[in-house]
């Protein structure tokens, strides 16, 4: 193997690296709305779009400076997915879990039409605010948006686990994942937990849509990346915050070395044999809770 | 309650058309089934063609999700492949078309039972996702495998042929489709009048006590999957004769999602509601075009407008159907039937 | 039931566990042909885990599971089933998107051979073999059960006692050898109690079925059963006719703290008066 390009492997790894940090980021939100409401939201990729979206109306249309507009845009995920659960979301309460998840698929439908409607069908890139000047990791080049990207994507990650875990509302919404009547009749407000799951979802797909964007342009097609997300909340365990995390990194590197060293057409189909296989194998996903069926 | 309905035999009473009336109703529609092409002009005829297509489709799609509860989100690369068996047969065999068309549905099928695989380990949603995968899968063979697909240019198919008489035009191509769709709703009706059909019910109700009760799911849920595979595999065949050239690009997933909201707006579980779905559906953007058309003068590029307009009124009623009438279109036609039953006595 | 006759259905050395959980442990008895044979015991005690095991749906840790000689233990669910294993469950579950006929049909399913392709064509076979269905379900099970008013109702809208009905009619419908019922009179006032103990007896008597039973009614145990199996914390503590098990100490023992105790002494005051 003395012909093997280390060098470059090590990049495209770091590159990989950098996509699996927005894919966690994306399936931290997939996994926010499927713990508290057992939602599987196949829309999170249009959600994300829609961040992405507004986040080029507000630099590039009206020329706000980059972080007035990334606030807008993450003020318009949060409101995106408060109305989604109001209005579509909350109405299916108590229909079966695939009944709710084809309404995201609905959702998925309307958003993509609304973005083309809107801003057009081409594909365009946002305006640069990250700079350019490439990153050396040792002698490795990384772009200078995907390590941004990642030091983003990891410090909300961050920010998440950390109020999940001690704020009073992270609290609140683990012990709704665990037993919504239980968390009802102690005085939790689950209808509000629903809400504030879906608000923060909507908040960090937009916020991920922002970095995908920076990094790989826009366009109506890019809800794909939540198809991607979604085999990383498979792979990783539909409840599993940690599984998201590891996913993400898995899925990363691997649609990145595929990419590379196959051909970019190889991306998705190494990301859904994947996928394939890890729920051959452990149908749960690698960190998911296993569902005991009871006669 | 409804009167005229006592039955001498339990054969009457199992009957597909119970009564008199529903019999004439059907012989009518038949009747005007067979006039249609005599009457109607090349459009019309063009869109009787692609509903029955469609129908074809969505009744298989409504046996495996409406009636045995496995969401399948990969019905149009089902037709995809049922499309380009024909278009190989053609192009390269050169058999007979309908026995293109059986070939096609019968490595449809068996495409369809391998992707039901994945039952074996997971259900609901994760097995919705797995017919995701399944078609991805399938989207990149048909781009690649360019010795059978001719990649992304396509295959070019020659009209069908049966017993020397060209098939060209959809007058003569609905001679073909239309009984095809028939047979294919008849079967399905069928289906679910035996111990097969209240198989994939019981699974879709209540899957592990069906098992209790001697129903090997694993054999019932692939049955379903190759089933509903075959007639996507026929609709696909007929697709490929009906527009003449297949390309990777003529199945996208949003013509499997096509299909889904066709099943949720005409009613899961209700052969009726295949019907009336795949109609429906398929005149959605027929409606569509007719009204930017109208709203032409007043919008500046109204070509531009009419896709992302379809895909959100698609969408809307995914979602409006599933929160307001979850059992489509079909209950809205039952409450009309018993509206009409004692009519004008009602009290 | 002399002795002599070999048992319908043997439990030997059954043992199942959940994780660290014993739920059952070194489970034996026997239900002889012909009879009603009814497990008691507080709630946990593992009776449904038993019917559980029995019908194939949980795989035991250890023992084995004989069904007319025969170790039943590599079957799956729905082979037992065609062999006459038949049951009901403790929580209804009846096929909601069917109507009543065809729930009881369903039960028949593995004793029919239509094929996909006979389905599809319908006439023929698959209709000749339907309407003889049809005909035995309703002359014998339907006119049985009392149920041909709501036979085109869908389950939904059936009440409790009711369905519980339903859901025997389509164990019936299953050529039991051996019927199963989880808790058949559970939740039912004093007279559909009546009428499911008629219902049960006269299965055993004109239908020549063994039946096996998990109830809490002690007073329904007492009027229909023939042998009574006692189980406490996934062990069996005594088994035998009613009257004997119930005046066993460790019998009584086991069932005070638990709320079912006071149907115990109703059930000595009877004995005794």
């Amino acid at each position: 193997m003395s012909g093997f390009d280390w060098l470059f492997f090590t990049e495209v790894s770091l590159a990989g690296l950098g996509a699996g940090a927005l894919l966690a980021l994306t399936g931290l939100a997939f996994v926010l709305i499927y713990k508290a409401t057992k939602v599987v939201n196949l829309a999170i990729g249009e959600m994300l779009m829609i961040g992405a979206y507004v986040f080029f109306s507000f630099t590039a249309g009206l020329g706000l400076p980059w972080w007035a507009a990334l606030i807008a845009a993450l003020a318009a995920g949060g409101l995106l997915g408060a109305v989604v659960e109001r209005a579509i979301i909350r109405p299916m309460l108590g229909e079966s879990a695939i009944s709710v998840f084809m309404v995201t698929i609905g959702l998925g439908s309307v958003l993509i039409g609304l973005v083309e409607l809107t801003w057009g069908a081409a594909p365009t890139s946002l305006p640069d605010f990250m700079g350019k000047a490439p990153v050396f990791i040792g002698p490795a080049y990384v772009s200078r948006k995907i390590v941004i990207g990642f030091a983003v994507a990891a410090a909300v990650i961050a920010v998440f686990l950390i109020a999940f875990r001690y704020w009073r509302g992270g609290v609140a919404l683990r012990a709704t994942a665990t037993d919504q009547g239980a968390a009802y009749s102690c005085g939790i407000n689950v209808p509000a937990i629903f809400s504030m799951a879906w608000v923060f979802a909507g908040v960090a797909a937009a916020g991920a849509g922002v970095l995908v964007g920076a990094v790989g342009g826009i366009s109506p097609n890019m809800g794909v990346f939540g198809l991607s997300a979604l085999v990383v909340v498979i792979v990783g365990g539909l409840d599993s915050i940690a599984g998201a995390l590891i996913g993400g990194i898995l899925v990363g590197l691997i649609e990145a070395w595929a990419g590379t060293y196959l051909g970019g057409e190889y991306k998705l189909l190494t990301t859904f044999g994947l996928l394939l296989i890890v729920l051959m194998i452990r149908p749960y996903g690698l960190f998911g809770t296993v569902e005991i069926e009871r006669l | 309650m409804r009167i005229g309905t006592a039955k001498q035999t339990y054969a009457a009473d199992e009957a597909l058309f119970d009564t008199n009336v529903q019999r004439a109703w059907m012989g009518l529609f038949i009747a005007l089934c067979v006039a249609f092409p005599f009457m109607a002009s090349e459009y019309w005829l063009y869109m009787a063609c692609l509903v029955a297509i469609h129908v074809i489709s969505v009744t298989g799609l409504n046996i495996v999700t409406g009636f045995t509860g496995l969401v399948s989100l990969g019905q149009a690369a089902f037709m995809g492949v049922g499309a380009y068996a024909v278009a190989y047969a053609e192009t390269k065999l050169g058999t007979p078309a309908l026995l293109n068309l059986l070939a096609a549905g019968l490595l449809t099928a068996a495409v369809g039972a391998l992707v039901g695989i994945p039952s074996l380990r997971v259900k609901g949603l994760y097995l919705a996702i797995a017919t995701i995968a399944s078609s991805i899968i399938l989207h990149f063979i048909f781009a690649n495998w360019d010795s059978v697909t001719n990649g992304v240019k396509g295959v070019s198919v020659p009209p069908a042929r049966i017993f020397g008489v060209e098939l060209g035009r959809p007058f003569a191509l609905y001679f073909l489709i239309l009984p095809l769709a028939f047979l294919s709703v008849l079967g399905a009706a069928n289906l679910f009048r035996t111990r097969i059909g209240r198989a994939f019910i019981a699974i879709r109700d209540r899957d592990i006590s069906a098992e209790v009760l001697g129903i090997p799911l694993l054999r019932y849920k692939l049955m379903s999957f190759a089933l509903a595979s075959f007639y996507a595999g026929v609709a696909g065949g007929l697709w490929a004769y009906f527009f003449r050239v297949v390309t990777p690009e003529s199945f996208p997933f949003v013509y499997s999602i096509f299909f889904l909201a066709a099943i949720i707006v005409g009613g899961m579980g209700s052969i009726l509601g295949s019907i009336l779905g795949a109609v429906f559906m398929t005149m959605v953007p027929e409606v569509l075009k007719i009204g930017v058309g109208v709203a032409s003068p007043l919008l500046s590029d109204a070509v531009a407008v009419l896709s992302p307009v379809r895909t959100i009124v698609f969408g809307i009623l995914i979602i409006g159907f599933l929160v307001f009438e979850p059992h489509g279109l079909a209950e809205i036609w039952s409450r009309i039937r018993r509206f009409f039953h004692l009519w004008p006595f009602k009290t | 039931m002399d002795g002599t006759e070999r048992p319908v259905l043997e439990v030997n050395g059954l043992s199942l566990a959940f994780g660290g959980l014993k739920v059952l442990n070194d489970v034996s008895f026997a239900v002889p042909q012909g009879s009603v044979t009814a497990i008691i015991g507080p709630n946990g005690a593992g009776k449904t885990s038993i019917f559980n095991c029995i019908s194939g749906f949980y795989r035991p840790k250890a023992g084995h599971i004989l069904f007319e000689g025969e170790d039943i233990g590599p079957f799956h669910p729905p082979r037992r089933a065609a062999l006459g294993l038949a049951r009901t469950f403790q929580n209804i579950a009846l096929f909601r998107g069917m109507t009543v006929l065809d729930n009881i049909k369903l039960g028949r399913h593995a004793h029919m051979k239509t094929s996909l392709l006979d389905a599809l064509c319908y006439f023929g076979r698959a209709r000749r073999e339907e309407m003889e269905l049809r005909r035995e379900v309703e002359e014998k099970i339907i006119d049985f059960l009392e149920i041909d008013h709501i036979r085109n109702k869908p389950v939904a809208s059936l009440s409790y006692g009711l369905r519980k009905r339903v859901e025997l009619a389509r164990a019936l419908a299953m050529k039991p050898k051996i019927l199963m019922l989880d808790e058949p009179v559970a939740g039912m006032n004093r007279e559909e109690t009546e009428d499911m103990a008629r219902f049960i007896l006269d299965v055993k008597e004109e239908w020549g079925v063994t039946i096996l039973m998990v109830e809490h009614d002690m007073g329904l145990i007492m009027d229909i059963s023939d042998h009574v199996v006692v189980l406490n914390f996934g062990q069996v503590i005594a088994a035998g006719k009613p009257a004997e098990v119930t005046a066993n100490p460790d019998v009584i023992r086991a069932y005070l703290g638990s709320g079912d105790v006071e149907a115990l002494r109703r059930e000595f005051r009877g004995e005794a008066a």
